[in-house]
């Protein structure tokens, strides 16, 4: 889980927030100003400040946000002066958009606002869909508008060129004021709520925002997308009536409060209209007591009605946004919050208090128990002196709304009461009827007769609410408040300063702490309104009352606001937590003496990797094991080594056809050497014609065991160098999931053992990554990269480590990155085990819980015929109207399972419209006939349409990685080096998922997560990149052509410009990787490139030469070895998709190689060797000539073949 | 569903079978572990376990043989008992005895009776730590030290008093929760993993009992001995928690200083006395759950022995 923040307003308008990972509240300290509302999404946070206008927070990232503005300079050729800006009557502008349509002179470009600057000056574009441009980034055609190309020709009548410039969004991590549209907002906003980030499948940023006026009225702002975080402008919304308040969630839930208690259901929302169509009504959940607030979130409705009752909304989901029923909730709550994964936060209506609502799951929306967070806020004591002043500018903020225009209505009167009367009804808590009763009895004055039986609790937690909320009406209490106040009054000699500045302040701050049942500062202004235009001397005597109140309120600050914040307003629309999420808020002692000795203990424990005491202890027991064994290795063991059984019943995909799968028992005999190692053999007895066999594999020989977890089967499969060869495992599955993994941990274990194989991977391991997202890494050994005879890459030792990424790159210091499947960056934290390894074979430090998401795709088919236009009936010979990629299989909405047990729905069916070759605005694509290359639009020879329906799911593991916020990444590299190489700070680069180019600052051994990206400014966005030894940094740019960096080393780490390379004739490249010296790449074709010609003066190369086809993903090392996932790998048993090959051949003379030899595969996707920086050893050299040495090697190969040879014959 | 069984090698048929099958190199490790690799905390429970004492067996010269005894030499698992491990003692020296003058046989080394119920480790390091090595025992058949010695009939005194220690410890570290949550197999794991060296059947266990609740920063109650030579009490044993109530995780000097302030060498001084446990001398501010979570013995005791620092 990425650290993420729970925002809050306390009931003074200072603005705080709780980090997921934190334990006190932090101060947003630049703001000037208090805040009655904010609304948090993870990017950024809204807010209503004391000025009425609408401020928005846009927190800091490495990654700017910048917008490309271009234009085109258009000329035409005449044969006075050549190339001119002399252009006919009838041709376009001299500058113009892409179209030629629009004007667009460089100086009529205008910052949008303030809190944007330019990056540079314009420049020229001189990269036309890949190909480099001359230098002066003309594109030539016969005339406007046409094709245009590169070079000039003999007919090339006009020509034109793009200029760009950058702006960059510079108000960041401070409260930035929207400029207020005067002539359209004629009342200020009372209430204000963001969401909708879900609704399209747009990366981060863009998103919906509602707000509410004083009026009643509904305003939606335009255009808030991640390159114009404030949006464009305000958008009325009509109305059947008047809104108190409004709740947006992270989809397309849009709900809101009327004034009479009913509420609003907005519908129609969706990817194309984020603002919706209409509204529906939904009656609050109690007929006698009208809702005062509403919270929504992604398949969410909570609301509160007048009486502080909590309601649950059933049946809540994209499809029914007006959800089924209600169900009432226990607690009594002033205001509650949604935030992501529909998580909820509320501020208890007595006590002020945040709470978070415990365990809410995906198949338990609502939650089991309100739990109180208690931490403390930062400085709280600081605070204390500060708290008269802040105090009296929030009299000045309330003081502002007095002035506003007076707006009090009939319907305002109405419900200027109803606080009154939720206020009241804690009395009759317990028993509701009463209560009903009275207001059966009093229908439209209900407020004023059930105040009577109200007496007002003088305690500490609750004087706020019953002073303020019983101002008008509580003359009759008044008496027994004040007295009560009196006596907090006595309790300070050195109040008096404090006394005189709450004098100053009386009335203006009357509205100090606002009203707590409807944690609505400006209906609680509205009452101030009301009862200063009403009634005068009872405001006076309200607002001195009040004035007391907040003046004990200030003494209760200073003495002892730890105890007890106050809270107005909460938003967790940035805050990431789920059911699994450790926080620490609820187990954070109160005392601040005691937090901080929490924290040094912590601390003194953490290091301990690194203690003096711990690495006396190791040294101790090696001198201790040398000391009382070394010399007495030939004495007994006292204990007679045994072998350990262990049986169980399988299945197992038997080796002959027809395959299927067989029962069998299987068993693993372990025998345990003097040391503790330990070596075994797996035995399969099976029955083959009524005949007891078994095949049988030595432990020491199992070059990897690979999880094949489905709905089916759980299965895995057992591979040897033998098995390798023939792309045909040791199938075998357990009867459940349990079961499987404790074998695989098991035989894990055993393996690992036989090999003397524990602890972390070294730092010259050998990442891989299988299409499931399981990581796997080898030992190299220093003959892996020998020539002539290298380790066959098929005898390599694989085991599994915990997690689950997409992708992986490392270098020899032991700096390994990973990029989940949800472009998460995960940084390699020293680790081992995790995931499915328990106990020994798992570090107990170093393991954290790893996430990750990612989507499923179905296709929904339909075929056209001439009667009823395009159906679900195919014809007998089509596809599966709902089916995979390929049509061969059927996969329905309902029939689709998450891709294995460990997954879990995270969202519903939503049509994608992301797909290649685009969509029309319901998804589908159209073609002539199944299978075929689909288009975006209909035409006339389309008879079969598809379009792709997506549903996320999620996993949740253990590994040994710590994830890296915030920015999301698509490709990650690190600079390899050889081992003994003193590097202080590593050159990382990176790819964000919007294509932007990141330099990693700050990346060391001890911090390998680094500390910061600086941005790599570019004309396009990047796919891939990749840095070699020397800091050379290519890139390929999504046009599919590639970039070499130029100037990069330690002093530049970002290097200075960008020098375009051409793809290869008719390629777009998709990915590189740049060793020593060598650069690869591989296009989208699957053709594997080698770049002729780079020189240390040349850097950038000359030529692309082809090496290979077939090739889905290369890396390149730092001793320029090369090693791919090869697409289609024929083994003798079976064909294999995703293997591990080795460049065989590869020498400081001869870069590019000889053969591949084939490692493990099918199935894997990626594959890193960046870290082996392991020089073969001399002594493959001289075997050339001498055979001695080789000798020992020899049994190797020839065992295993012999062995194989063993299998065959049990078979 | 998944059975365990265990069988000695000569009883295992199979096993033999296929060691010829595959060569006695196919169980010969093929690769060593990447010696780069940094220290672990679980290499500290493995050398721990895998401790060994050589030790030298000789009878003793008033037992009544038939013939010479010749010395009987063995690696003793520091963490084991002496009862578990000397099957093959009793075997070697009944050989040339009468069984008529054969007893129960019991432990001295320099005049002093091993006591069976300590680990052999802290037998070792609390009467022999500083001696040349092997350790020479004197086995004895007769008179057997009632007043020193507990008797032990058979292996099964053993677990019972192996198993009361764990409860024991558990009793302080979580108020027996754990130890009554396992059920009567994972008890018999724990044993069986102590008496036949099974490191990983053993911890896979003994794991549970080592984990507490990240909030409490320790278990509730450190189980430590300190044995002391210059004392009638065999050894010292009070409530001591891990963590101060001021929140400071308490060290080993922590726990001497108020257990046996003695053991502490104070400054100016020479040192008087080693704190041994498992034969080495862990750094006094080293965190006593740490300790107790990496060095206690199996019955889940830490041992902590102060001997005399050697005079010469």
């Amino acid at each position: 889980m990425p650290v993420s923040l729970l925002w809050a307003v306390d009931v003074y308008g200072r603005v705080y927030s709780l980090s997921t990972a934190g334990q006190q509240w932090e101060q947003c300290r630049n703001s000037q100003m208090e805040f009655k509302r904010v609304t948090a999404a993870q990017t950024c946070c809204w807010g209503i400040a004391c000025d009425n206008s609408v401020y928005l927070n846009v927190h800091a990232s490495d990654l700017p946000i910048r917008y490309q503005e271009d234009t085109y300079e258009n000329q035409r050729w005449n044969p006075v002066d050549g190339f001119s800006d002399r252009l006919l009557p009838s041709d376009r502008w001299q500058w113009s958009d892409s179209s030629g349509l629009q004007h667009q002179p460089l100086n009529g470009f205008q910052l949008p606002s303030s809190t944007w600057e330019w990056e540079g000056d314009w420049h020229v574009d001189e990269n036309l869909e890949g190909e480099p441009t001359e230098k002066e980034g003309w594109t030539y055609a016969m005339d406007f508008p046409a094709a245009y190309t590169k070079d000039k020709k003999w007919n090339s009548c006009v020509r034109r060129r793009r200029w760009l410039r950058y702006r960059r969004y510079k108000a960041m991590d401070t409260w930035a004021k929207i400029p207020s549209q005067q002539t359209t907002l004629p009342d200020p906003f009372s209430d204000i709520s963001c969401g909708g980030w879900e609704i399209s499948e747009e990366p981060g940023g863009r998103l919906s925002l509602w707000a509410v006026s004083l009026q009643g009225k509904v305003w939606f702002r335009e255009g808030i997308s991640h390159h114009n975080p404030e949006g464009s402008s305000w958008v009325e919304v009509p109305l059947p009536g008047e809104v108190v308040q409004i709740s947006c969630g992270p989809g397309d839930l849009v709900w809101a409060v009327l004034w009479e208690g009913q509420l609003l259901v907005r519908e129609g929302i969706s990817r194309d209209n984020s603002k919706g169509t209409s509204w529906a009504v939904v009656e609050s959940p109690n007929p006698e007591v009208g809702a005062i607030h509403v919270a929504v979130g992604m398949n969410v409705v909570w609301a509160v009605t007048k009486d502080n009752k909590v309601w649950f909304r059933r049946g809540v989901n994209s499809h029914n946004p007006c959800g089924s029923g209600w169900i009432s909730m226990v607690g009594e709550m002033a205001m509650i919050n949604v935030g992501l994964n529909d998580q909820v936060w509320a501020i208890g209506c007595e006590d002020r208090v945040v709470y978070f609502r415990q365990g809410i799951t995906s198949s338990e929306l609502s939650g089991k128990t309100w739990k109180a967070i208690n931490v403390p806020r930062d400085g709280d004591r600081s605070h204390s002196s500060a708290s008269a002043s802040s105090l009296h500018s929030a009299g000045c903020f309330f003081s502002g709304e007095v002035r506003a225009p007076s707006v009090a209505s009939d319907a305002e009167l109405d419900i200027e009461h109803p606080p009154g009367d939720g206020a009241i009804s804690n009395a009759p808590l317990h028993c509701p009827e009463p209560c009903v009763d009275a207001h059966k009895n009093t229908s439209s004055e209900l407020c004023i007769e059930p105040l009577k039986p109200h007496i007002p609790k003088v305690t500490s937690d609750s004087f706020i609410s019953e002073l303020v909320s019983d101002r008008k009406p509580a003359k009759t209490d008044a008496e027994s408040v004040s007295s009560a106040v009196l006596e907090e009054e006595v309790v300070p000699g050195e109040g008096e300063v404090n006394v005189l500045s709450s004098d100053a302040i009386t009335c203006t701050q009357s509205g100090g702490p606002p009203d707590p049942q409807w944690s609505n500062v400006d209906l609680e202004e509205a009452q101030i309104q009301h009862v200063q235009t009403g009634a005068v001397p009872d405001s006076a005597d309200s607002c001195s009352l009040s004035s007391v109140a907040t003046y004990t309120l200030a003494l209760e600050d200073q003495y002892g606001a730890d105890e007890h914040p106050l809270w107005a307003w909460v938003s967790g629309g940035g805050c990431s937590v789920d059911s699994h999420s450790q926080l620490n808020w609820f187990n954070c002692p109160l005392n601040t003496s005691m937090l901080q000795s929490v924290q040094s203990m912590s601390l003194s424990v953490s290091p301990a990797q690194t203690a003096a005491w711990r690495k006396q202890i190791f040294e101790q027991l090696t001198e201790r094991s040398k000391r009382e064994m070394d010399n007495f290795r030939h004495y007994e063991q006292a204990i007679e080594q045994s072998v350990w059984v262990k049986k169980g019943a399988m299945q197992w995909w038997r080796d002959w056809k027809p395959h299927k799968w067989i029962d069998v028992h299987f068993a693993l005999e372990q025998f345990s050497g003097a040391d503790g190692n330990k070596d075994g053999i797996l035995f399969i007895y099976y029955n083959y014609h009524e005949e007891k066999k078994y095949l049988h594999a030595f432990i020491n020989e199992v070059t990897i065991l690979v999880p094949v977890l489905n709905h089916s089967k759980h299965t895995f499969a057992i591979y040897t160098p033998e098995r390798t060869k023939q792309r045909w495992p040791i199938r075998l599955a357990a009867a459940t999931e349990l079961e499987m993994y404790d074998w695989l941990a098991l035989l894990s274990v055993s393996c690992c053992d036989s090999r003397g194989i524990q602890g972390p991977p070294s730092k010259q391991a050998i990442w891989s990554i299988t299409c499931k997202g399981d990581i796997f890494v080898s030992e190299p050994s220093s003959a892996l990269e020998a020539t002539p005879y290298p380790t066959p890459c098929d005898q390599m030792f694989w085991r599994q480590v915990g997690g689950h990424l997409r992708l992986v790159d490392c270098n020899s210091l032991g700096i390994v990155w990973g990029i989940g499947y949800d472009h998460t960056a995960w940084v390699y934290s020293g680790g081992y085990g995790g995931g499915f390894f328990q106990g020994l074979a798992s570090s107990t430090d170093n393991i954290y819980t790893q996430t990750d998401t990612k989507s499923v795709y179905i296709y929904e088919n339909q075929r056209w015929n001439p009667v009823t236009g395009y159906t679900t009936r195919g014809l007998p010979t089509d596809r599966y109207m709902w089916s995979d990629a390929s049509g061969l299989h059927e996969c329905t909405k309902t029939g689709t399972k998450p891709p294995s047990p460990h997954w879990t729905w995270v969202s519903d069916w939503a049509i994608d419209y992301s797909v290649s070759g685009g969509t029309d605005r319901e998804g589908w694509q159209y073609a002539a006939d199944f299978p075929a290359s689909y288009h975006g639009f209909k035409t006339m020879k389309d008879f079969v349409r598809r379009r792709r329906w997506a549903r996320k799911c999620k996993l949740s593991t253990t590994g040994p990685w710590q994830e890296i916020p915030p920015i999301q990444l698509s490709d990650v590299t690190i600079l390899p080096c050889s081992a003994q190489s003193s590097v202080d700070v590593v050159p990382l680069w990176a790819i964000s998922n919007k294509g932007d180019v990141l330099c990693r600052m700050g990346v060391t051994l001890l911090t390998p997560a680094g500390t910061s990206w600086l941005h790599v400014g570019t004309d396009q966005p990047f796919k891939s990149i990749s840095i070699g030894a020397a800091s050379q940094v290519w890139g390929v740019a999504r046009d599919g052509s590639a970039f070499y960096r130029g100037s990069v080393s330690a002093q530049s780490p970002a290097g200075d410009c960008w020098y375009h390379i051409p793809s290869p004739a008719k390629q777009k490249l998709k990915q590189v990787s740049v060793g020593r010296t060598s650069v690869y790449t591989v296009d989208e074709n699957g053709n594997l490139w080698y770049r002729q010609g780079v020189t240390p003066s040349y850097p950038q190369g000359s030529s692309w030469e082809h090496i290979s086809n077939n090739v889905r993903k290369v890396s390149v090392g730092p001793l320029d070895q090369v090693w791919i996932i090869a697409d289609k790998v024929q083994g003798s048993h079976s064909l294999s998709c995703g293997t591990v090959c080795h460049r065989l051949g590869v020498q400081p003379m001869d870069p590019k190689g000889q053969s591949w030899d084939y490692g493990i595969g099918g199935g894997w996707d990626h594959i890193t060797i960046r870290g082996n920086s392991m020089e073969p050893s001399r002594i493959c050299l001289s075997s050339m000539t001498d055979p001695s040495p080789q000798a020992p090697r020899s049994p190797l190969p020839v065992r295993s073949t012999e062995s194989s040879s063993a299998l065959n014959l049990t078979m | 569903m998944l059975s365990v069984l265990f069988m000695t090698a000569g009883s295992c048929a199979f096993f033999r079978v296929h060691l010829c099958a595959g060569g006695p190199c196919s169980l010969c490790p093929t690769g060593k572990s990447n010696s780069s690799t940094m220290a672990d905390d679980k290499d500290v429970l493995r050398d721990v376990w895998f401790g060994r004492i050589p030790t030298c067996f000789t009878l003793n010269p008033d037992e009544v043989t038939e013939r010479e005894a010749e010395a009987y030499y063995l690696l003793l698992p520091r963490v084991s008992y002496l009862p578990v491990v000397t099957d093959k003692v009793k075997k070697h020296f009944l050989k040339v005895m009468r069984a008529e003058d054969v007893e129960e046989m019991w432990f001295e080394y320099e005049g002093t009776p091993l006591k069976w119920h300590y680990p052999i480790g802290v037998l070792f390091d609390f009467h022999a730590s500083n001696t040349v090595l092997p350790w020479t025992i004197t086995v004895h058949f007769k008179n057997f030290p009632d007043e020193d010695l507990l008797h032990c009939s058979s292996n099964s005194v053993v677990e019972a008093h192996f198993m009361s220690s764990i409860k024991e410890a558990d009793a302080l570290k979580h108020k027996s929760q754990v130890i009554n949550d396992m059920q009567k197999k994972d008890h018999k794991q724990l044993w069986m993993g102590l008496q036949n060296d099974k490191f990983d059947q053993f911890w896979a266990m003994n794991r549970k009992l080592m984990e507490y609740p990240t909030e409490d920063g320790g278990f509730r109650y450190i189980p430590f001995r300190i044995y002391q030579t210059l004392s009638d009490r065999p050894f010292i044993q009070k409530l001591f928690r891990p963590v101060s109530p001021e929140g400071h995780a308490h060290t080993l000097g922590d726990l001497l200083k108020e257990m046996y302030p003695d053991a502490l060498t104070n400054d100016g001084e020479q040192k008087r006395y080693q704190v041994l446990i498992h034969g080495i001398e862990p750094l006094l501010e080293t965190p006593l759950q740490w300790l107790s979570e990496h060095l206690s013995h199996p019955d889940n005791f830490l041992h902590i022995c102060v001997v005399p620092v050697p005079t010469d």
